[in-house]
């Protein structure tokens, strides 16, 4: 097998859960994009393993190691998302904007001037 | 391994690469669907099709060890989760309108531009590389049991102390405080 369609089909996979991260708005959906992206990545990690026939078949342990972190990551990302759901009553991730830069007094005197 | 494309030419695939390209499409257009509806619950169930692709993808590349935890961990755990967290936060069963963001152009054009750089950088790299799958397969049962556990034990043990440590996290995040405490 050419070692171009698997790499392809990884890249274009990456893409589209790279789209659903950026335009989400529900941040499970975002977790759902995310999980695209590391299969992806896992896909690669595989067919090139396969292709180098590598000894200690690192690829294949990474992706192991990756499914098992991935695993882990939904877990406490799900945990944050039900508790920011409790305690603001929205899940969605453009309305949490507490941490955004506040414009300063002299940077509203200068956009107003 | 390193055949020139005159060797094993593109227009004449055999019938692993048909099996490949046809199970991928399949699994690109579930991916697609994934973060383009409306339908929040329908989302997930669609990345199921997904993962199960990739599952058959990974068959085909003889990793079958990888092929089997990637149905029991993603299908079987993961999109479950994902399902219940969907519950939990009351999603809107149905057509949701606000499911995309403002920014759903700007994630188009940065999605577009990556997926064409990424594909044109990918082809031009691996144009004639061929992946030789005959043989004994590379991901069966022992022979994963055989490097994991000779050769990555030591990542394998800090893997599993980092999953205790995400459990236990999780369950510190989502229990809900006493009254008193606060």
């Amino acid at each position: 097998m050419h070692l171009a369609y698997p790499a392809v089909l990884a890249a274009l996979l990456f893409a589209v859960g790279l789209y659903g991260v950026l335009a989400r708005r529900n941040a499970i959906l975002v977790l759902m994009s995310v999980e695209l992206m590391l299969n992806a990545v896992n896909l690669n990690l595989v067919a090139f393993d396969v292709w180098l026939r590598d000894t200690l078949h690192a690829g294949q342990a990474l992706t192991l190691f990756t499914i098992a972190v991935a695993a882990a990551e939904i877990g406490i990302g799900l945990a944050i998302v039900l508790m920011v759901h409790r305690n603001r009553g929205t899940s969605d991730v453009d309305r949490l904007r507490d941490t955004k830069e506040q414009p300063s007094a002299e940077e509203k005197a200068e956009a107003a001037a | 391994m390193n055949l020139a494309a005159q060797a094993h030419g593109f227009l004449s695939p055999t019938g692993v690469e048909i099996a490949f390209v046809l199970v991928g499409i399949a699994t690109l257009g579930a991916a697609l669907v994934t973060v383009t509806t409306r339908q929040l619950v329908h989302a997930a169930l669609w990345l199921v099709v997904a993962l199960g692709g990739l599952a058959v993808e990974y068959l085909l590349l003889t990793a079958e060890f990888i092929a089997w935890v990637q149905v029991l961990i993603y299908v079987g755990s993961v999109v479950v989760l994902l399902l219940f967290g969907l519950m939990l936060t009351k999603a809107p069963i149905g057509r949701s309108p606000d499911a995309d963001s403002g920014n759903r152009p700007v994630a188009l054009a940065v999605a577009v531009a990556a997926a064409a750089a990424l594909v044109w950088v990918v082809v031009d790299a691996f144009r004639t590389t061929w992946i030789d799958l005959d043989g004994p397969a590379q991901g069966s049962t022992s022979v994963t049991g055989e490097f994991l556990f000779q050769h990555w034990v030591l990542p394998f043990e800090a893997l599993s102390v980092l999953l205790l440590a995400a459990l236990v996290g999780a369950i510190v995040l989502s229990r809900k405080k006493k009254e008193d405490e606060n």
